[in-house]
């Protein structure tokens, strides 16, 4: 027979919940040079992530978070958190859920939407710290674009999806509604749909 | 302390109880076929029977009223399947009684089931439950009318433990001409049934909650009532379930039984204290929880309660790092994004939902047991608390602090 088997995680996520680096103790934010926050409670996952930065580099010289969310909504911010120190702001930005993941050994399909708050809210900070410093030229929006104007669906939507579990454009529907009206957004919406799957899940 | 082991997830499934071990191994060379004629067939047949009898009796039905099944999914998928046959004319006088009434805190094998019927051509109403997950029998006495066939409520919810009147409800649907069905997979062993008193018509009940083997469930049918089988293609079981009998598991769930009738009485009164000291404790111990479920009409083994600013399965997994199991209701934990049907028709609102836990005890539980989850369990909030962000300067709980 066999042994209870492992947890659905790999060991570096198992590690990095267990003892999660670089936690913000306390309250207190004043210290830090940017601070971002994405998600809600009701939804099930927030985070909040604070960056220290080094002025004359625009490098990122700390990194702290907190996180209300499951073992790998903790652990990514936890990983996120190492990743980012000694990076430039710009290098920080681009930071992408997929690496995220990768550097945590991988996260099970279903837990990936789990990851995709930590580097929101990471350039949120960035911005923050961006707008603090009179630097509001370089503040870069996350821009979305409208694909199903019936229901008013945009390319994030659909990216949520994916990560939420949509493999289909009938999935794809079923979550957000899209191209149940008029129906002339299929083709676009399935082409992002196929290439959501391929920045995600290499699918 | 550090390599205890604390099982409080026994909704979930419950350990083999013993004597239910040392029959089935005993059984394990009995490999005839029930239905065979031959020496090897008779002596599975008869123990098939004994066992069956042993089912109706703890139950109080007559032995024919039992058809054995393969779980306690699929004995509801099949009283609630019998009314595409009835709206299809199958069964005589129910062809005009095609609405089911079910509630909104059922097990997911009632209500996805529900779904696919109303999609082919069954209506569905669903009963809503108070805050503490109790159906409110006025708005049943609402939805009743001479259009609807079958109610079906569970008797206990596996995730709360609420107890429904199943008798005060039967008698309402009788009285409007409907067909009565409880799920007690979670009352049964926990709780006295007897389904004369009851006055039921369809009951299911499942062995692995009550100590027994994984795979064998048990549908009682009252004598008379109208029938159509899930599964075709035999004449086992009256004709009423098709496949060659599951011997080994039906031989457990008889033995299975035989154990809860000795072992229940004194059971109930040990396990309601030992919840009173879990919620007393956890109530002492830990600030800003919410008890789920009902304050007294509720399973002795089951406590449910939410943690304010944490969510589930980070509970779930720092526990079972301690050696302890239990159970959520977070999204997280069960692979879909929404939290708790259950707790949300409560009325709890989602981020205490994605917060909850539930701790069922079982036969073996015990005061040590309790303990230990107490001392372990205040450290583990505090230290997700420490790291989530509800707590934080302008954070949604920041000001309870």
């Amino acid at each position: 027979m066999l042994q209870a088997g492992e947890w659905a995680y790999s060991d570096t996520l198992k590690e990095h919940f267990m003892n999660p680096k670089n936690i913000l103790q306390g309250e207190n934010t004043d210290d830090f040079d940017g601070v971002g926050m994405e998600g809600n409670l009701q939804c099930g996952d927030q985070m909040m992530v604070v960056i220290k930065v080094d002025k004359a580099h625009d490098v990122i010289t700390d990194c702290q978070w907190k996180t209300y969310g499951c073992a790998s909504a903790i652990a990514s911010t936890s990983v996120l958190s190492e990743m980012v120190k000694g990076r430039t702001l710009d290098a920080a930005f681009h930071i992408s859920p997929k690496e995220v993941a990768q550097e945590l050994g991988g996260l099970p399909d279903h837990k990936i939407h789990c990851s995709v708050l930590g580097d929101k809210a990471l350039r949120a900070a960035i911005n923050n710290y961006y707008t603090r410093n009179g630097k509001e030229d370089k503040v870069k929006q996350e821009q979305s674009k409208v694909i199903c104007q019936c229901m008013s669906i945009t390319d994030h939507d659909i990216e949520d999806a994916v990560l939420e579990g949509a493999r289909t454009y009938f999935e794809l529907q079923e979550r957000t509604k899209l191209g149940t009206v008029c129906g002339q957004c299929k083709d676009e919406a399935e082409l992002l749909l196929e290439k959501f799957k391929h920045i995600h899940f290499g699918a | 302390m550090a390599d205890m082991k604390v099982y409080f997830d026994h909704n979930a499934t419950t350990p083999i109880h013993p004597e239910v071990k040392k029959e089935m191994i005993a059984a394990m060379e009995m490999f005839g076929n029930p239905s065979s004629m031959h020496a090897w067939g008779r002596e599975a047949r008869a123990n098939v029977e004994d066992s069956r009898r042993k089912v109706a009796d703890f139950i109080g039905a007559h032995e024919r009223e039992i058809i054995f099944v393969g779980s306690g999914s699929e004995a509801n998928n099949t009283v609630l399947s019998l009314f595409v046959c009835g709206t299809s004319q199958c069964i005589a006088g129910s062809k005009k009684r095609n609405t089911i009434i079910t509630t909104k805190i059922e097990h997911p094998c009632v209500l996805e089931t529900s779904e696919c019927l109303a999609h082919r051509g069954v209506r569905v109403k669903y009963l809503g439950v108070d805050r503490y997950g109790k159906i409110d029998l006025d708005q049943l006495d609402g939805m009743l009318g001479d259009d609807v066939g079958l109610v079906s409520v569970m008797m206990a919810n596996n995730e709360i433990g609420t107890l429904q009147d199943i008798e005060a409800i039967t008698r309402m649907v009788h009285a409007s001409g409907a067909l009565m069905h409880t799920d007690a997979v979670q009352a049964i062993g926990k709780v006295p049934v007897d389904v004369r008193q009851l006055g039921i018509d369809f009951l299911t009940l499942s062995a692995h909650k009550i100590y027994g083997p994984k795979g064998i469930g048990a549908l009682f049918v009252k004598k008379g009532t109208a029938y159509c089988p899930l599964i075709r293609g035999g004449h086992q079981e009256q004709g009423r379930r098709a496949g060659t009998e599951n011997t080994l598991g039906i031989l457990g769930l008889g033995r299975a039984v035989e154990m809860r009738t000795l072992e229940m009485p004194e059971e109930d009164g040990r396990l309601l204290h030992l919840k009173e000291v879990l919620r007393n404790g956890i109530e002492d111990n830990i600030e800003d929880i919410h008890i789920n479920g009902h304050p007294t009409d509720s399973l002795a083994s089951t406590l449910n309660v939410s943690f304010t600013g944490v969510e589930g399965e980070a509970i779930l997994l720092y526990l079972d790092l301690e050696g302890i199991a239990v159970s959520t209701g977070s999204a997280c934990a069960s692979g879909s994004l929404d939290p708790s049907h259950v707790l949300l028709a409560t009325g709890v609102d989602a981020e205490l939902a994605h917060g909850s836990i539930r701790f069922s005890m079982g036969r073996q539980s015990s005061m040590q047991e309790v303990e230990y989850l107490l001392d372990v369990l205040p450290p583990i909030i505090k230290r997700i608390r420490n790291m989530s962000t509800a707590y934080i300067k302008g954070g949604l709980h920041a000001a309870s602090r």
